[in-house]
């Protein structure tokens, strides 16, 4: 009996996510009174023993192949399946990205065993010997669903942002087992054949400071004063699915369930009225300013400040008197 | 070329999402209906590569008798045929959806002849899975990627966009291929008149499938506890604005 963690790396790199799952899968192990493992894929992923170590993994499971260089959702899927089906984990659990769902997806659908994703709570009382009963986020987390998982392997992701990093104080190193995982021509064609690396810079998931606006802006061109003060602020403006709809602005810059779920320091929400759809894209915000006619707006009721009043006269007064109190 | 969508029916919420009172579905009473996200922007971009390469796009759902609706929204923006799989009201699981998809998608190319490509949305806007395209994909021996922000015709292969925290990443899929399309590939077109026309005209096909219930079951659904939130009203206009740059100032925000 035991819990693996699936460790999400790019060619070599830990992603954060694996940080919380690690530390979800040692809480749950304890509770079940066995150990953790981990699983990485790729040997470039050989040097994160270490890490995996330090939050108490008593193995890690490293898959090898020949093939694994960089990222294939069916080639990661397939070695993790082959790993589950070699090591009779209890319960798999990956990280809740793109890649780990894909990756947990992939490897459920070959062992043809259910899959939970974004779960958020593990039944408290789960000693590994009955079906896992989970919480999961659905409507992108706007509903919770308490589901069964009964399988003989349960396969789980864990919801990003849900569990705080915590190392094993005293943990020892791992025990490093290597697996020589089989993966055939059906799972070659998915690597990545390309990329595009990201100019170093923040990005909408990172930036501490967002200025979004809604429908409420009017058009692409009144956006400006909006630009302004997410430069006078070092952030990033963002914006609601109606912008997008409306082809004001590029979906990659829309916050909530269909584009980025953001996390910064301060969310300036202008002429958004906080449908529960762009809620659960900012709502991990530390602090809420809007900025809306209506005193009634869902995204007033649930911001922790509010200016009420037109974005248009509101956002460039901002921009003015950060400038004065600068002296420029 | 021969595209094939797969379409959920799902409630277009406002500002609060409903429980029924027994916690097992959304209650839909007062609610419209939509295609989920991300499939609307699949349909679209199926509709575009057909445009540009000549061809067929079916659209499929399995849901309720009533998910025609959505069939036909997709027929009025570009799609040419549409197939149901009915089911009674009560979602069903993914490997329960992704068995009874995948079988159907054998019997029409059975019938009709493969399609190149086999679309999905990365997941569906309600039960947010994760899973069904993939599963669908596995079972029909064909390659799938998820996240596709982009997806075009080269050489004869499916070409990916994907966007990860380190910037692109190109796929390449020799087709016949399945595709987990996200929003923001396209910008999905309004239903057009010769659509609107050919959306109340067209036939569409029902096929039935038997899938066994799998491992994931369902208990209740319930809403996460509301957040209570006291706003501070930090002025009317922009009279405002210092009150906010206070703020500003004291959350360390400007420096």
């Amino acid at each position: 009996m035991t819990v693996l963690a699936v460790i999400e790396h790019d060619r070599g790199a830990m992603t954060g996510a694996s940080l919380g799952v690690m530390t979800a899968a040692r809480n749950l192990a304890k509770q079940m009174g066995t150990k953790f493992e981990a699983v990485t894929i790729g040997a470039n992923a050989d040097r994160l023993s270490e890490t995996i170590s330090n939050f108490g993994a008593t193995t890690v499971h490293q898959a090898h192949n020949p093939m694994l260089i960089d990222y294939g959702p069916e080639a990661w899927g397939e070695s993790l399946a082959q790993v589950a089906r070699k090591t009779s984990p209890t319960v798999v659990i990956g990280t809740g990205t793109e890649r780990g769902h894909e990756v947990v997806a992939q490897a459920a659908a070959r062992l043809d065993l259910p899959a939970a994703m974004n779960c958020i709570e593990f039944d408290k009382n789960f000693d590994g010997t009955q079906p896992l009963n989970v919480t999961r986020t659905r409507w992108g987390g706007s509903l919770l669903e308490q589901a069964a998982i009964d399988a003989p392997i349960k396969l789980v992701t864990l919801a990003n942002h849900v569990v705080e990093p915590q190392e094993e104080l005293g943990s020892t190193p791992a025990t490093v087992s290597t697996i020589d995982v089989q993966l055939d021509d059906s799972v070659a064609q998915s690597f990545v054949q390309d990329r595009v690396e990201r100019v170093a810079g923040v990005t909408l998931a990172t930036s501490p400071v967002v200025v979004s606006g809604g429908r409420g802006v009017g058009s692409a061109e009144a956006f400006a004063p909006l630009e302004e003060l997410a430069s006078l602020l070092n952030g990033v403006v963002g914006c609601s699915r109606a912008v997008t709809n409306n082809g004001w602005r590029n979906h990659t810059d829309q916050v909530g369930q269909t584009g980025t779920r953001i996390a910064p320091d301060i969310y300036i929400a202008c002429g958004i009225s906080g449908a529960i759809q762009h809620w659960v894209g900012a709502m991990a915000s530390k602090n809420i300013l809007a900025i809306n006619t209506d005193a009634q707006a869902n995204i007033v009721t649930k911001a922790g400040y509010a200016v009420i009043g037109d974005l248009h006269k509101v956002v460039p007064a901002i921009s003015a008197e950060i400038r004065r109190r600068r002296g420029k | 070329m021969n595209i094939l969508v797969c379409v959920k029916r799902v409630p277009a919420p406002g500002a609060r999402i409903n429980i029924t009172a027994d916690g097992q579905q959304v209650d839909t009473a007062f609610l419209g209906f939509t295609v989920s996200p991300h499939e609307e922007c699949a349909v679209e971009q199926a509709v575009q590569l057909i445009e540009k390469h000549g061809g067929d796009v079916t659209v499929l759902t399995l849901g309720p008798i009533e998910a025609e609706e959505q069939l036909r929204t997709a027929v009025s923006t570009g799609a040419t045929k549409a197939v149901l799989i009915p089911i009674d009201t009560t979602d069903w699981d993914p490997q329960r959806t992704a068995e009874a998809i995948a079988k159907v998608v054998a019997e029409l190319e059975t019938a009709n002849g493969k399609y190149d490509l086999v679309l999905f949305g990365n997941e569906s806007a309600d039960s947010c899975g994760y899973q069904v395209g993939i599963r669908t994909a596995l079972k029909l021996g064909r390659p799938i990627v998820n996240g596709a922000k982009g997806l075009e015709i080269e050489n004869g292969a499916a070409k990916i966009r994907r966007e990860s925290d380190a910037g692109v990443e190109i796929y390449k899929l020799a087709m016949p291929a399945c595709v987990g399309v996200k929003e923001g590939i396209n910008l999905p077109r309004y239903p057009t008149m010769k659509g609107r026309l050919a959306s109340k005209k067209v036939a569409i096909a029902r096929s039935k499938a038997e899938a066994t219930t799998g491992g994931l079951k369902l208990i209740t659904l319930q809403r996460p506890p509301e957040r209570v939130s006291n706003t501070v009203i930090l002025g009317n206009g922009p009279e405002a604005a210092p009150a906010i740059v206070d703020l500003l100032e004291e959350l360390g925000i400007l420096k």
